[in-house]
């Protein structure tokens, strides 16, 4: 219920948040989209063909003439852009399930600690998520190299005689993944399982359930919509990645948010690069509008 | 607290961790070696506070990081204020995914299609194209946390306040931002920390004479491991520290101030 | 109408295709303690946020002092509200909350006038506290303060007493009402305690479903409720149908499944053949040993007790009648071992002016 006295200016208030990301997220995407469908030139901008506004209605019919669907036929054809895509949504597939295992147990856990401890166990999962991802993903590389600590401890723990072979593999790129998402898994969830009825629990336990039943046919039914966004919050950004791969990956480690990279700063085809944006988008589009509805039902459930 | 979740805060933890602990380890390893402990040494923090390069990345960073974290506090506060309190209005449904789009969309796509739309309307690269980009990143972040605490408010207390006599204005801003305040607050922080750290939008954005922080250390990092960036990045992770440790204890003090609704 | 402070003509408020208020009229005369009573969702918070100024009529007029009140925002309105939950700013101390709405007096003239209305209720050195530091009776009355600073013409309180407990609630109940007659604001109580109303009240305007049904002093609403509606909601009563056979002066003989029962009708009650509800308080019934019926009575009935529940105060007995129903009927403790038991057969007996006709 609202009041019936509600000034106009309220109705002004999305106006100026509206014109900005209309600019400033809206319309570059919508420019991406017509530059996939533009052609490669030594120019400045490097494209062809560009839009004249003083060319009238007949020059920008010559310009939607010039539009053509070459960059999109050359990622379909080419061998290299159907892995990168492959790679990209398995390698964020797997991460996201891992994330799952890893993420439930640490904010179930969270949950359950006593309410004292539990405004500095959720800053203790917060400080990795405001520390530089970059760093974070650099001091794998320590850990992970050939010379590295952990192949150095394993060999002097004797569990291993010779150097592992980590970094550069996929298997890094997954650890990265899994590592740097970590607090974007751990804090949603963490939200929802707080904000259960602890009475649910205690009157499943009273029917007699064992805590095993409890967390299997109570806690994590409620849970739902909170595993979905929180698993989507990762897996959408993942699939884009383009600092795990470039670090800990290796050269095979083809992700489309590092193909892309390398299009637009190694080989300047502008309009390629925005041909895999484009391609990037309509697979994360999917999941983008899950991640609305579960958040949505998520913040209803709240209320 | 049963052992299991004992258990599994602690690996959790330690996953966290280790790997920063790692790092801040040794940055005060007197040997350039990853792997052998050369005794305790402060040279890295010496040659990194030499680095003239580096030091003006960051300022450039903190630069941009301060006046984008402003925008994007006011516009996420705006857009807040407009999902939870304008009603229903033309393009409210594009709205809502304009403002949270940003978050997750991967940032290669944020960042090129930025990129191509300066290129476009012949802005030069520079400090305003990163604060413009970090602005619309930063801005929906600000948006839920802001969006958050409106929905926890009690609608009652600005009608409350209307009842004794405050006009719309007076009840603003003497009851909804005094209330909303921590929330601002926390949203700029996050906002000047993911500007501070963005490493991908801002190599699209950014032009010559406009290097980040984050953009320097990249190309150190290509390079491998070096201890002088350990010493920068056990610098950056002790700040962040601070000033996470400070929100906490602020929006802790805060919300036991401002409290559930009382009675029903 | 022209001499009532407040004056409600034909309000109706819509949401959506809910009726949360349908034809509600009602005029209310300066100083009086008037309270709307009714379940949850009958639209007595609806009706007192309209009167705020918090929700507009779909229809009809709303007359304060006999001014339109349609275009005036709720910071406009000579009426201040105390909220159920109380609404206290949490950011703000004592003092500076229940200094909120006073404007013009100047620094001095603002904490004299909050010293002066705290100590009318009773937390002199309050002003400093926080709200999260009092406990649920001083919050409550901080909020009466608050709401009366601004010296409104009518106070509009939604469940003051709601958040408190029970002794509590009997304490301030009577300190609510002795504020009121010494300032000699019009109050304006929401509430769905019967008993509260009852206790609080001159007058009690019941709503049920979006409508206000009856509205009358207390012991009217008790003895000769309107509808079926009032009757059981302001206490516990037996509901006997009926025909009306036929009407001697203020007396009306219903034929029942009881047989023949005389009640007392007011003149323009419904006459012979309408279908009508004897509607008769437990309290009312004489209830004596079976061989103790006398047909001087107009009203004599027969049954068995069934269930005897021991209330302290009084004694409830069910009683089974001869045909099947139920009639309960209570009578006072005294002290004394309850007279029957289960089993026994007794009379039953009320005089005419017991029973009100309700319509079926």
């Amino acid at each position: 219920m609202r009041t019936s006295g509600r000034p106009a200016v309220t109705r002004l208030v999305p106006v100026l948040p509206f014109l900005w990301l209309g600019a400033f997220f809206l319309l570059p995407v919508l420019i991406t989209l017509k530059i996939s469908l533009s052609a490669a030139a030594t120019a400045q901008p490097p494209y062809l063909p560009v839009l004249d506004w003083s060319a009238g209605p007949e020059g920008w019919g010559t310009f939607l003439e010039e539009l053509d669907f070459a960059n999109f036929e050359t990622l379909a054809n080419d061998a290299l852009y159907r892995d990168a895509a492959l790679s990209s949504l398995s390698l964020a597939a797997i991460a996201t399930a891992f994330l799952l295992v890893v993420g439930t147990p640490i904010a179930y856990a969270m949950a359950r600690a006593p309410a004292r401890v539990q405004p500095l166990l959720v800053a203790l999962v917060i400080v990795p998520f405001w520390t530089s991802f970059l760093i974070r993903i650099y001091a794998w590389i320590a850990i992970l190299k050939p010379e590295g600590l952990l192949s150095a401890g394993l060999m002097r723990l004797g569990l291993i005689d010779r150097p592992l072979e980590l970094l550069n593999t996929q298997a890094a790129v997954l650890i990265g993944l899994t590592y740097a998402y970590l607090p974007f898994m751990v804090l949603p969830l963490y939200a929802v399982f707080a904000r259960l009825d602890p009475r649910l629990r205690d009157a499943a336990a009273d029917l007699g359930a064992s805590p095993t039943r409890v967390f299997w046919s109570v806690t994590l039914p409620l849970a739902g919509p909170g595993l979905m966004a929180g698993a989507l919050l990762c897996f959408v950004p993942m699939v884009g990645e383009f600092i795990i791969p470039d670090l800990l990956g290796g050269s095979d480690t083809l992700m489309l948010g590092r193909v892309l990279w390398s299009e637009f700063f190694s080989n300047r085809d502008w309009p390629l690069a925005s041909a895999v944006a484009i391609l990037l988008l309509i697979l994360v589009v999917g999941p983008l509008v899950l991640f609305r509805e579960a958040e949505t039902r998520r913040t209803e459930a709240a209320r | 607290m049963s052992v299991l979740n004992r258990v599994a805060l602690g690996l959790g933890l330690t996953f966290l961790y280790a790997p920063i602990l790692v790092l801040a380890v040794y940055s005060f390893n007197a040997s350039a070696l990853v792997t052998v402990w050369g005794g305790f040494s402060t040279r890295w923090y010496a040659i990194l506070f030499a680095d003239r390069p580096l030091i003006d990345a960051a300022l450039v960073s903190l630069r941009v990081a301060a006046a984008s974290a402003l925008v994007a506090t006011i516009l996420g506060g705006l857009a807040a204020l407009a999902l939870d309190r304008a009603g229903r209005f033309a393009g409210r449904s594009l709205f809502t995914g304009l403002v949270y789009a940003p978050m997750v969309m991967p940032e290669v796509i944020t960042g090129l299609s930025l990129l191509l739309l300066f290129v476009g309307i012949g802005l030069d690269r520079g400090i305003v194209t990163l604060v413009i980009a970090h602005a619309t990143l930063g801005l929906g972040f600000v948006a839920v946390l802001v969006g958050a605490r409106l929905k926890g408010l009690d609608l009652a207390l600005e009608l409350a306040a209307a009842d004794l006599g405050a006009g719309p204005l007076r009840v603003y801003a003497t009851i909804t931002l005094p209330l909303i305040a921590p929330a601002l607050a926390a949203g700029f922080l996050l906002a000047f920390t993911l500007s501070l750290d963005d490493l991908v939008i801002a190599s699209f954005v950014s032009g010559p004479g406009a290097t980040t922080l984050p953009m320097r250390l990249y190309s150190q990092v290509r390079l491998g491991v070096n201890p002088e960036i350990n010493a920068a990045s056990t610098l950056l992770v002790a700040g962040v520290t601070v000033i996470v440790l400070g929100a906490t204890w602020l929006t802790g003090r805060n919300a036991a101030k401002a409290g559930p609704t009382y009675g029903a | 109408m022209s001499t009532a402070l407040l004056s409600l003509a034909h309000v109706t408020k819509a949401f959506g295709a809910d009726m949360a208020l349908d034809d509600v009229s009602l005029d209310l005369a300066a100083g009086e303690f008037f309270c709307l009573l009714g379940p949850s969702g009958c639209g007595k918070s609806t009706l007192l946020r309209l009167i705020a100024g918090f929700e507009a009529p779909t229809s009809g007029t709303l007359h304060l002092a006999g001014e339109d009140m349609a275009a005036r925002p709720p910071h406009r309105r000579p009426v201040n509200m105390m909220f159920q939950s109380y609404a206290l700013f949490p950011h703000m101390d004592v003092a500076a909350n229940v200094g909120y709405g006073l404007k013009g007096l100047g620094r001095a003239g603002i904490a004299a006038r909050v010293d002066e209305l705290l100590r009318l209720v009773r937390l002199d050195g309050f002003g400093r506290r926080r709200p999260d530091t009092l406990s649920g009776g001083q919050r409550q009355r901080v909020a009466l303060a608050r709401a009366l600073a601004r010296e409104p013409k009518i106070l509009l309180l939604d469940e003051p007493l709601g958040a408190l407990d029970r002794t509590l609630r009997d304490e301030t109940q009577g300190e609510l009402r002795a504020l009121q007659k010494r300032l000699g604001t019009t109050f304006i109580v929401v509430t769905h305690d019967p008993g509260e109303a009852m206790a609080l009240a001159d007058r009690i305007g019941v709503m049920d479903r979006g409508r206000l049904v009856q509205v009358g002093d207390a012991a009217t609403l008790y003895e000769r409720p309107a509808t079926r509606f009032v009757a059981g909601l302001l206490g516990d009563v037996n509901l006997i149908a009926g025909q009306v056979a036929d009407r001697t002066g203020d007396i009306a003989r219903v034929e029942t499944g009881l047989g023949s029962l005389h009640a007392g009708v007011q003149p323009d009650a419904p006459g012979a053949g309408a279908a009508v509800v004897v509607a008769l308080r437990p309290e009312r019934i004489v209830l004596g040993p079976a061989d103790t019926a006398t047909d001087a009575e107009p009203n004599a009935l027969a049954g068995h007790v069934t269930e005897i529940t021991y209330l302290g105060d009084r004694i409830r007995h069910r009683v089974r009648m001869a045909d099947g129903s139920e009639i309960r009927a209570t009578v006072a403790a005294g002290g004394q071992a309850p007279a029957f038991a289960p089993g026994d057969a007794v009379a039953l007996g009320f005089p005419p002016g017991a029973a009100t006709l309700l319509p079926a």
